[in-house]
């Protein structure tokens, strides 16, 4: 397993600290004449999602983290883990709930997701950045109703429910920003 | 991305990382040092890069050079000290230099491995005349440095991290590291009084003027004099926008302290496991011949650049940085 020390510290690069795998946000190397030498650095838990300020003495090494992210495909939910699969070798990987989130609302069977695996293991899972979901829900819109600022609730096949313009229809399908949740246009399929 | 790529380098990296307007006021900046020490006459020298011996401090690494040819080992100085002081011993009279120097491993906003150095000793000062004029001199080359602040290593923690540096004890060191994330483990208690100052104290030193940090702990201080307080040195730092500018000393001129204290260094590196360096011998000769009572300073003269060019980091205030080399 390769190393790094804090002189190939850069914004990107996957570190293991205190037993987790970290992706480091910012790097400052930081001196005070003749005196000891230090990074000091934003760094994010890829597991937990949070993001901490940490400073290391200068020439500390650190265990690369073996996370790599893989464009996968996704399959299915069985009820527990959702399953994807690398297009090119059908190797499949099944991911639980800590690394789906709150994106459980974008997956769409077939659609190319960013899957991060950490030893194997999916650790996180990024949709596409926008999809195009089908209308499974919504009332019908009455003109000239404007007591929802021109716009009402529409639940997508996913179970995602996103704010829409009044004339769009049950059976539609849209096309959404998954990174903010909004509606972006209607889609001809 | 496009463009062309050539053995994976992009295509900018022919290029220097200054502007040319930089690069002109860069020389114009320089021509303005030599007239500052002309009218004061000042003796502009140079003195070599190479050097058999290397620089103890443990904190500092020495560039090793092979010349060819030749089984011994050479080093590239972190600073024209060793010789100025020989010089110096010598009956130079006052001197100064703008040269390069290198320290290995040291690369961000405001460190480049290779650097200008400007560095000057002036007989019959002390560090507080010295500041006098180290302040002059950035005043000539910075536009917009109106305030001056001059306070104490142990007033500046007081007011900008609450601590006393003498007196506080490891764990309330240990606390305050604590706060940035740094884990105290294997730190003496210098490292974590540098944490401290490098994060909290320095960044709020100098903002809209020069700040000056002088009576620095005896132990960060291997080369000057110690103050009437013993635990402190006559060292002191120059900051303008959190950055630090300069190092300057009331010289020790004690061979025999020097000796020592060179000594304790390369103990330091024998306990971090770092290699021992070969002493200046040559420069303990010198002061046992005998160098005249001075004080002297160290100015980075790209981070002065930095300011008077408004370049966001030190590689665009020289014309090739270390990526570009």
């Amino acid at each position: 397993m390769s190393s790094y020390d804090t002189s190939q510290f850069r914004a990107g690069l996957k570190i293991m600290i205190d037993a987790d795998p970290y992706t480091i946000v910012e790097n400052e190397f930081v001196k005070p004449g003749k005196g000891q030498a230090f990074n000091r650095t934003r760094v994010r838990n890829l597991k937990t999602g949070r993001t901490l300020e940490k400073t290391f003495k200068s020439g500390e090494v650190f265990e690369a983290a073996d996370v790599v992210d893989t464009d996968m495909q996704y399959l299915y939910f069985d009820g527990e883990m959702w399953h994807f699969m690398v297009p090119e070798t059908f190797e499949q990987h099944a991911a639980d709930a800590n690394a789906v989130g709150e994106n459980a609302k974008w997956l769409k069977e077939q659609d190319t997701c960013i899957v991060t695996l950490w030893n194997g293991v999916p650790l996180d899972v990024a949709p596409p950045n926008h999809v195009n979901l089908k209308v499974v829900e919504t009332d019908p819109g009455l003109r000239g109703d404007t007591s929802g600022g021109g716009t009402k609730p529409a639940k997508l096949e996913t179970g995602a429910v996103v704010k829409v313009p009044l004339f769009i229809n049950e059976g539609e399908v849209l096309r959404v920003d998954t990174r903010t949740g909004e509606y972006v246009s209607r889609v001809k399929e | 991305m496009p463009g062309f790529f050539v053995s994976g380098m992009h295509m900018h990296h022919w290029q220097p990382s200054a502007s040319i307007d930089t690069l002109q006021l860069r020389a114009a900046l320089l021509r303005r040092v030599r007239e500052f020490f002309h009218e004061r006459r000042v003796l502009e020298v140079e003195t070599p890069l190479l050097s058999r011996a290397a620089i103890t401090d443990p904190n500092l690494a020495s560039a090793e050079v092979r010349l060819a040819g030749l089984a011994d080992s050479f080093y590239l100085h972190t600073s024209p000290e060793f010789f100025m002081k020989r010089l110096l011993a010598a009956g130079s009279g006052d001197i100064w230099q703008a040269c390069k120097v290198f320290r290995g491993a040291e690369q961000g906003q405001w460190h480049n491995p290779e650097f200008t150095m400007l560095e000057w000793y002036r007989l019959g000062f002390d560090h507080h005349v010295l500041m006098d004029e180290v302040a002059q001199l950035l005043r000539e080359l910075v536009p917009g440095l109106a305030g001056e602040e001059r306070l104490t290593y142990a007033e500046a923690f007081d007011r900008y991290a609450e601590l006393d540096p003498f007196a506080a004890t490891r764990d309330q060191l240990e606390a305050a590291v604590g706060r940035f994330g740094l884990d105290p483990a294997g730190l003496d208690r210098d490292a974590l009084l540098d944490a401290i100052a490098s994060h909290v104290v320095y960044p709020q030193l100098g903002h809209g003027g020069i700040a000056f940090v002088h009576a620095f702990p005896a132990s960060q201080a291997a080369l000057a004099r110690l103050d009437d307080d013993p635990r402190c040195a006559r060292r002191f730092e120059a900051f303008v926008n959190g950055v630090e500018l300069a190092n300057g000393f009331h010289e020790l001129s004690d061979a025999c302290e020097q000796r020592q204290r060179f000594e304790q260094e390369n103990d330091r590196r024998k306990t971090a496991g770092l290699p021992q360096m070969p002493i200046d011998e040559n420069l303990l000769a010198a002061l046992e011949a005998g160098m005249p009572d001075c004080s002297g300073v160290a100015v980075g003269f790209d981070r002065v650049m930095v300011l008077a060019a408004g370049t966001g980091n030190i590689s665009e205030a020289m014309t090739f940085g270390f990526d570009r080399i």
